[in-house]
């Protein structure tokens, strides 16, 4: 269990994370989100041991960050920020060289360089140097890196940047599955992605917590209103006209345009009402046909952008 | 300091300098440029002495050893991989010793191929050993000392040809305060001083072939303050 409280970074006067405090539980996927220059990386940085806090404490496991620095830091595995590495070293060169400045024992070390080489899907470009790696394999030597120790908790600060569709989907799969066993700490201004890994969510904008809760909770939690789509075929003046009378409409606007009299809309409702049948109604009235008819629930990107709007 | 640490380090940037051909063209350049001034003049003279080449290293090493450390810290800064190295269970003064071993094993290959010259002059004419060795003592003393400046000054940029330059600037004014130039020049506490500060008055005295404990400790000193210097550096990503 890692308790952050209060903490601080501040460079020259802007802080760039300012008075966090929160817990990452043991065994849990927890979803740093934020636009870039929230404060995520400083604070992965900080967790990390690779700077010190200005202000505030970590207490891993009633390990301090400062004090017991080294200690904390074998149990981390860390994938920074567009993943640097050694250029010049060949992949197993340099996961050769990661293991015994760990200080792990060489029978271990071919071991656990076995186990990743597995995981990762390595084995046909161990010789190659990773200058010569496309970005997918440079991402799964990373990832191969900081899990090479089998730390408890695994730090991963945007880990699908840069790759492609069927790579993200990999890289995804790959985290879930280390997430089964592990603490994971995922960093990303990708919704998909935390909506699809995460067990938990901290929403972080200016250095500030702005939202926290697993995907669901944060949803249910911001969209005060319901949100519908409808297509219908009809007068499309006479229908943003009529909509809106109905009790319960709160807007209508435009979505999209199919033909010259077939249109979809998006309808704002008050939470927790149904619609359908009074639309219904009110086409039959009209003389205009429903051709789609739909709720939209909340997104956690809705939620990030309500959250992160300054 | 844990020496299994250091020696993983060592092992990995040493191994780095071979991985790229710049090693080959430095060892090279390295031979070709001093064998050359050396043997300029060395049949007029017609002695069995390497005095004239034990002279020169001085200057080959002002170039030499930037060369060497520049890319030690400002690529690791510049790729960003610094971050990968400072969050692993290491302490930064393992680190800095490691690069700094590594960079003296690479010269220390230097000057092992360059022991050519000697055994060259020595078929020729009766060499006199004792101030050979004492002559490489001093080169490896003064290499050293060049090399744990450099490797500090390579920690303060992310630009390896700015690391380069500064380098050899620095290693240039820490060379001359010494030389009888400057030394003459000021009055004579002064001249004192600048006579123990300066690297190139010690070289001197071991080149002679007398190795003095003043110059082992003025060197020890001179390179334990730079690697100091290094850590502290690098510890300043912490500052508040």
């Amino acid at each position: 269990m890692i308790k952050i409280k209060d903490l601080t970074k501040k460079y020259d006067d802007l802080a760039a994370v300012d008075n966090i405090s929160l817990e990452i539980k043991e065994g849990e996927i927890l979803g740093f989100l934020g636009p870039n220059g929230a404060g995520k990386t400083t604070t992965m940085k900080i967790l990390t041991g690779f700077m010190a806090p200005t202000s505030g404490s970590i207490d891993f496991d009633g390990l301090d960050i400062i004090e017991d620095s080294i200690a904390i830091r074998e149990k981390i595995g860390y994938l920074p920020e567009n993943n640097p590495l050694y250029e010049d070293m060949k992949v197993y060169e340099y996961l050769a060289f990661m293991g015994r400045v760990r200080g792990m024992k060489r029978d271990q070390l071919l071991k656990r360089m076995k186990v990743m080489i597995e995981l990762a899907g390595l084995k046909s470009v161990l010789k190659q140097p990773i200058m010569e790696l496309s970005k997918g394999y440079r991402q799964r030597v990373g990832i191969a890196q900081a899990m090479l120790h089998d730390p408890e908790i695994l730090i991963l600060d945007e880990p699908t940047s840069g790759l492609d569709p069927n790579q993200i989907v990999e890289i995804r799969s790959l985290i879930k599955k280390l997430g089964e066993q592990k603490t994971v700490v995922l960093c990303s201004h990708i919704m998909q992605e935390v909506q699809a890994t995460c067990d938990r969510v901290i929403i972080i904008s200016e250095g500030k917590i702005v939202g926290q809760g697993t995907p669901a909770e944060l949803t249910a939690g911001v969209s005060g209103n319901d949100a519908m789509y409808v297509k219908i075929k009809g007068n499309e003046g006479v229908i943003l006209e009529e909509v809106v009378k109905l009790e319960d409409v709160i807007e209508i606007t435009k979505a999209d345009k199919e033909s010259e009299d077939i249109r979809g809309y998006n309808l704002t409702i008050t939470a927790g009402k149904d619609i359908r049948e009074e639309l219904f109604k009110l086409a039959i009235d009209n003389n205009w046909s429903i051709l789609e008819s739909r709720k939209e629930a909340a997104s956690l990107e809705d939620v990030f952008r309500k959250l992160t709007k300054s | 300091m844990r020496w299994q640490t250091i020696k993983a380090i060592l092992k990995k940037e040493f191994v780095t300098y071979f991985n790229s051909p710049i090693a080959y063209i430095f060892i090279g350049v390295f031979l070709v440029v001093s064998m050359w001034l050396f043997f300029q003049d060395f049949f007029l003279l017609g002695q069995a002495t390497i005095r004239g080449y034990l002279s020169l290293l001085p200057w080959i090493f002002l170039f030499l050893t930037p060369a060497i450390t520049m890319r030690l810290w400002s690529e690791e800064k510049r790729s960003g991989t610094i971050e990968v190295l400072l969050t692993l269970p290491v302490k930064d003064s393992e680190v800095v010793m490691g690069k700094f071993l590594s960079s003296l094993a690479f010269l220390g290959v230097n000057l092992l191929l360059s022991l050519t010259l000697p055994i060259t002059v020595a078929i020729m004419g009766p060499l006199d050993i004792g101030p050979v060795i004492g002559g490489y003592l001093g080169a490896l003393f003064l290499g050293a000392a060049y090399l744990s400046l450099g490797l500090y000054i390579s920690s303060l940029t992310r630009n390896q040809i700015v690391a380069f330059l500064l380098a050899i600037v620095a290693s240039f004014i820490f060379f001359i305060i010494g030389s009888n130039m400057v030394v003459d020049s000021v009055s004579l506490w002064l001249a004192k001083i600048l006579s123990f500060i300066g690297l190139g008055s010690h070289f001197a005295n071991i080149a002679k072939g007398v190795l003095d404990s003043r110059d082992v400790i003025y060197y020890v000193t001179f390179i334990a303050f730079f690697l100091f210097l290094n850590t502290r550096s690098l510890s300043s990503r912490h500052w508040k």
